[in-house]
């Protein structure tokens, strides 16, 4: 039988533009400019974690920013300790958050919905607490962290800044090509199956333990790489920069940016940092006007009135009905 | 002996104070089946109005009863304007609209009154009992709740209003036949469980000081005692909070490494509860019909 191949054009199109686009603007970005995309990306990276997991499997997490710490933290330690090479450290990081997401799957697998959240909340709200126990404290840091170097220049002539977020870039351009592809093949069918009526796809003969756990799985690992390089571009990890608004935070980016879909995570990553910065500069215009979040939070509560799909939703939306 | 009473005591006191969050849980739970993930900063934001009212009338009881009342027609307000619209939505949309009041109410309120940790004053008398195992506070607490809680019992089995309540959340379609407004009483639900939550920030802001985050713990152990107890039973809520705050003093105590891992020590309660015993100690085991 012929499948369909999941590599189509459409797919290499767009990944040759993203590419191209990000090495485009890395000339014109400034460093800080760099450092801040760069930053939106490893937040992206998460958020198409989460969009996997929650958009396209039906299974929530408000507890994400624990694997996000989990990754952040792999990374910090094999380069303090061990002295690997911060790109080395990647996969290892990647493996470690796919493990625990597995593994928190296999609890996930009984809970529905509404008691998966809280769990994952349970997670979240435990997470810096853990990374704070003095049993632990030779390896994390405790309370102040650790401190490292950001990786060399990939070639000469770059800037450290510039050098990582073209990484980055194109680590994100593949992970959402990758994520295209896993979502367009039998298994992603099958983990959409599994949202949209759970019994009907397990009479199907889709079983459901495995997809569930692995689709944890591989949302950690997104979420862990994610903190990876954020790690990598602040060079410093602490237990209160992974708190529980962090997990809230890449909710926020991912409704925003479209949960059932991947380049909303591209979208939901730049939102969460230059959103930020703008909402904070327009509330310092008066003192009337509310700080950021709170903006953000009536934002959300009004997306989910007006327009539950994010802005990609919207945009797929207006499309469709301009070539009607 | 001593030090094992002193740890039991402290720890029914606390222990109230997430049985009053697990019973505004455990409210909002019965009639809407969902979790309020917003419970707590709610209740901090409660807190706060007491706080400032407290700073321009100078009675703390004065306060915690303006701001209870407040508290109340706010639960009303929130769910008829915000909760409202998603009600027949999906529950992805409804957990972000918690989460997006969540957001809202810890903000605002590090906006309105920084984020500096501010001190309000317990509402009982500080010299009231002379004993080295309990203080007055901490009486005062118990004491407190279980008259609150006594009243929530009556309200919901003796008054007319407490039966339309229990029947709008047990069987909406009936209740609306017999003339029960099951919207209206849904309203009242939230404003009883954030009146609720209120008492219990006020209760819990001496021994935890006034800030905008003093609340995520004590939801989060609010929600283990509701899960504990059994989440479709109110009664079952209160126990299971009390039980968690006595289990959490004795692990702080007696398990190593256990004074800096209270809140792990909560997600293994809830992981646990909802692996082996999803319908708690008390609470119905639910059969669904598919």
């Amino acid at each position: 039988m012929n499948r369909p191949n999941p590599i189509t054009k459409k797919l290499v199109a767009s990944f040759v533009l993203l590419v191209v686009v990000g090495i485009a603007l890395m000339f014109v970005a400034s460093e800080y400019t760099a450092y801040q995309v760069t930053t939106a990306l490893a937040y992206g990276i998460a958020i198409l974690g989460l969009n996997i997991l929650t958009g396209y499997n039906g299974q929530f997490s408000i507890g994400h920013s624990a694997f996000f710490a989990a990754g952040a933290y792999v990374t910090a330690i094999l380069i303090t300790f061990a002295g690997w090479h911060p790109y080395a450290t990647l996969p290892v990081a990647a493996a470690v958050t796919f493990c625990m997401g597995f593994l928190f799957g296999f609890p996930a697998l009984r809970l529905e919905g509404l008691y998966l959240a809280l769990a994952t909340f349970a997670l979240a709200v435990a997470t810096p607490q853990i990374l704070k126990v003095d049993a632990l404290e030779h390896w994390t840091g405790g309370v102040q962290g650790l401190f490292f170097d950001k990786p060399d220049p990939i070639f000469a002539g770059l800037s450290v800044d510039h050098s990582l977020y073209l990484v980055t870039w194109i680590v994100f351009a593949v992970l959402m090509a990758g994520a295209w592809m896993l979502l367009h093949s039998r298994s992603g069918r099958a983990i959409m199956a599994i949202r949209d009526n759970p019994i009907a796809a397990s009479t199907m003969g889709i079983n459901l333990a495995l997809y569930k756990t692995t689709t944890f799985g591989v949302s950690a690992m997104l979420a862990g790489i994610g903190g990876a390089f954020f790690a990598l571009a602040n060079s410093f990890v602490s237990p209160d920069t992974f708190n529980f608004f962090i997990a809230v935070y890449l909710l926020v980016g991912s409704v925003v940016g479209g949960i059932i879909s991947i380049p909303g995570a591209l979208l939901g990553g730049l939102f969460y940092v230059f959103g930020q910065e703008y909402a904070e500069e327009f509330s310092n215009l008066s003192e009337v006007i509310p700080p950021p979040w709170v903006t953000f939070g009536i934002l959300l509560i009004l997306m989910m009135y007006f327009a539950p799909f994010g802005i990609w939703g919207a945009i797929g939306r207006g499309w469709a009905r301009l070539k009607r | 002996m001593d030090l094992f009473l002193q740890l039991t005591l402290a720890g029914l006191a606390i222990g109230s104070v997430y049985a009053c969050v697990a019973l505004a849980v455990v409210m909002i739970y019965q009639a809407t089946d969902h979790f309020n993930f917003a419970q707590g900063e709610m209740a901090m934001f409660s807190t706060f109005v007491a706080w400032a009212l407290y700073q321009t009338t100078g009675s703390i009881w004065l306060s915690f009863l303006i701001a209870v009342a407040l508290s109340f027609i706010a639960g009303i307000i929130i769910e008829r304007v915000i909760v409202k619209p998603v009600e027949n939505a999906p529950i992805f949309n409804q957990i972000i609209v918690f989460i997006g009041l969540l957001m809202i109410f810890n903000n605002l309120a590090g906006w309105f009154w920084e984020h500096t940790t501010k001190t309000l004053p317990s509402l009982f008398p500080e010299h009231g009992i002379d004993s080295t195992l309990i203080s007055t506070h901490n009486l005062g607490v118990i004491l407190f709740t279980l008259l609150i809680l006594g009243i929530t019992f009556c309200f919901f089995k003796f008054t007319k209003v407490g039966l339309a309540m229990r029947a709008a959340a047990a069987n909406p379609d009936s209740a609306r036949l017999v003339g029960v407004s099951v919207g209206w009483m849904l309203a009242l639900g939230w404003g009883l469980a954030s009146a609720i939550g209120a008492i219990g920030g006020v209760l819990v802001a001496p021994i935890v000081f006034l800030e905008p985050n003093m609340m995520s713990g004590v939801l989060l152990y609010g929600f283990a005692g509701a899960l504990l107890g059994g989440v479709n039973s109110p009664g079952g809520a209160v126990a299971g909070g009390l039980m968690v705050g006595v289990l959490e003093n004795w692990a702080r105590q007696y398990v190593p490494g256990g004074s800096e891992l209270g809140l792990t020590f909560a997600l293994v309660l809830i992981v646990g509860v909802l692996m082996f015993k999803p319908a708690g100690l008390f609470g119905r085991v639910i059969i669904k019909r598919v």
